[in-house]
């Protein structure tokens, strides 16, 4: 397969919002997205919105993918989204993975997460869909 | 052969973008920093403009240069330096470099990890970085990258290189002043007398201090690197003199004295072996600026269809079909070892500047 290799690298966010008690997955898709030719920041564990949103703006990067397990993604990802508008990142693609219910992507798409990616989602979905929907910036 | 041109930007379209975004970053909008160093870091069109502006600006921060092996605890030192730089009140930046894939061009930027408890301290602005295929601990970006932290008013801009080995000394030319961060027990006293990285620190830390022979390593790193004689002979470089610390980073142990060192370390950096420091980083400045406006040029003698676009799928050698006789024939004639690469550099140096004559008149029909 002939790789379609851009100048610049996507540059991906993957933080991990609330309390939960690892990120293997996190960490996987981070290598997983390494592997794609993505620039990949990984910030750790329980981080507050404000962390993850600090850290976006200051990397400056095209994709917040949020990765929870612990329920709390009602709260915690509607304030991430409403954080990124509130400092004139509207721009920047965000999406969600982990242990997020069927029911509950509707309402998280109405807050601005482009994509719900649940268990058993392959990394090269992810790396596609990130390359469609990222936007070009300069 | 064809005529030299230059790639078609919109250069006044791209100087106000740049003048707006260094206005606002200048105003201490930080979306605004973070985007300037985006573009320092692509080479966008408003990179130039954006660095031109900002030079004059810069050139008044301590830029620290923090480097040593994987694993040695660079990322925990920096987060230690952050709080005591931030108990004193003192803004700081961090320019934080991680190895890019040279299979995928793809990179895991981790130092954050350790570095996110400032989420609300303006006082702090961390930026990752890849390497991008530049070799020697740093990325091609990074001073640029500092100037532009150095400009927007940053005091002291940490700069962290990848895990290096023996040799990566690239940092002491970027770095006012260079710590090598070194864990318990990396070698013996022949390891602190090779020639390489060691000989380049102005600070060496052993850091993991409550590990078992971190004094010892101290130790011994004094004995040969610190207490060997200084005599100033005409014509010898003098070898640098470093201070050995240890710290713990991850407790905060020794991190305040750390800091002192690095404070009298910045008067060092302003005397004049500062300056002479200054002046090499000058020269690899404008030497890398040359680099690139040549490569530029020699791109410019490309064809329309060989010009690289965002998302071009085709491979180097297709892209090499077509070119002019400068680039692609002078190329497949290397290749096939009908031309060595010297007479193929005259060639295109003389296409370039028909005045130029190559040292030795070494210039023949290709």
């Amino acid at each position: 397969m002939m790789r379609v290799m851009t100048d610049r690298p996507l540059k991906v966010l993957i933080a991990k919002p609330g309390l939960d008690g690892h990120d293997r997955g996190a960490k996987v898709l981070a290598r997983g997205l390494r592997d794609e030719g993505f620039e990949v920041v990984y910030t750790g564990l329980r981080q507050t919105p404000e962390m993850i949103v600090t850290a976006a703006l200051q990397e400056d990067v095209d994709v917040v993918g949020l990765s929870i397990l612990s329920g709390a993604h009602m709260t915690l990802l509607p304030r991430i989204c409403s954080l990124l508008r509130e400092r004139g990142m509207d721009d920047v693609l965000v999406t969600a993975g982990g242990i997020i219910p069927d029911d509950d992507v509707p309402a998280l798409k109405e807050c601005g997460v482009a994509a719900v990616f649940g268990p058993g989602t392959t990394i090269a979905q992810v790396a596609d869909f990130l390359r469609a929907n990222t936007r070009p910036r300069d | 052969m064809a005529e030299t041109r230059v790639p078609v930007v919109d250069d006044a379209a791209a100087a106000d973008r740049a003048d707006g975004l260094c206005d606002a970053a200048l105003a201490g909008d930080r979306r605004a920093l973070a985007r300037l160093l985006t573009a320092v870091e692509n080479r966008s069109s408003i990179a130039e403009p954006a660095l031109r502006r900002l030079y004059p600006l810069a050139g008044r921060a301590q830029l620290v240069g923090i480097t040593g092996p994987p694993g040695a605890g660079k990322s925990t030192l920096v987060a230690a330096l952050i709080a005591e730089l931030r108990r004193a009140g003192r803004p700081v930046a961090v320019v934080a470099v991680d190895p890019s894939s040279p299979i995928t061009g793809g990179a895991v930027l981790g130092d954050r990890v350790r570095m996110q408890a400032y989420a609300s301290d303006d006082g702090v602005f961390i930026r990752s970085m890849a390497s991008r295929g530049h070799a020697g601990g740093l990325s091609s970006a990074t001073t640029a990258a500092a100037a532009v932290f150095d400009a927007a008013g940053f005091d002291i801009v940490l700069i962290e290189t990848v895990g290096t080995g023996q040799s990566e000394v690239e940092v002491a030319a970027t770095a006012d002043t260079t710590v090598v961060v070194e864990a318990p027990e990396m070698g013996d006293e022949i390891q602190a007398i090779k020639a390489g990285l060691l000989e380049v620190a102005d600070i060496i830390v052993v850091n993991k201090g409550d590990r078992p022979g971190a004094h010892r390593t101290a130790g011994q790193l004094h004995a040969m690197l610190a207490d060997t004689p200084r005599e100033a002979r005409p014509g010898r470089p003098v070898p640098k003199h470093p201070e050995v610390l240890v710290t713990t980073a991850a407790t905060g142990d020794g991190v305040t004295e750390l800091l002192a060192a690095i404070d009298r370390h910045r008067s060092v950096a302003h005397s004049t072996e500062g300056d002479s420091a200054r002046l090499k980083r000058a020269e690899s400045q404008v030497w890398s600026v040359l680099v690139d406006r040549l490569h530029e040029r020699v791109r410019a003698l490309e064809d329309d269809q060989t010009e690289r676009v965002a998302g071009d799928p085709r491979t180097e050698a297709e892209r090499f079909e077509g070119r002019p006789r400068a680039a692609g024939q002078l190329l497949r004639s290397v290749a096939a070892h009908d031309l060595d690469p010297y007479a193929a550099a005259d060639a295109i140096l003389t296409e370039l500047m028909p005045d130029a004559r190559a040292p030795g008149g070494r210039i023949r029909a290709g």
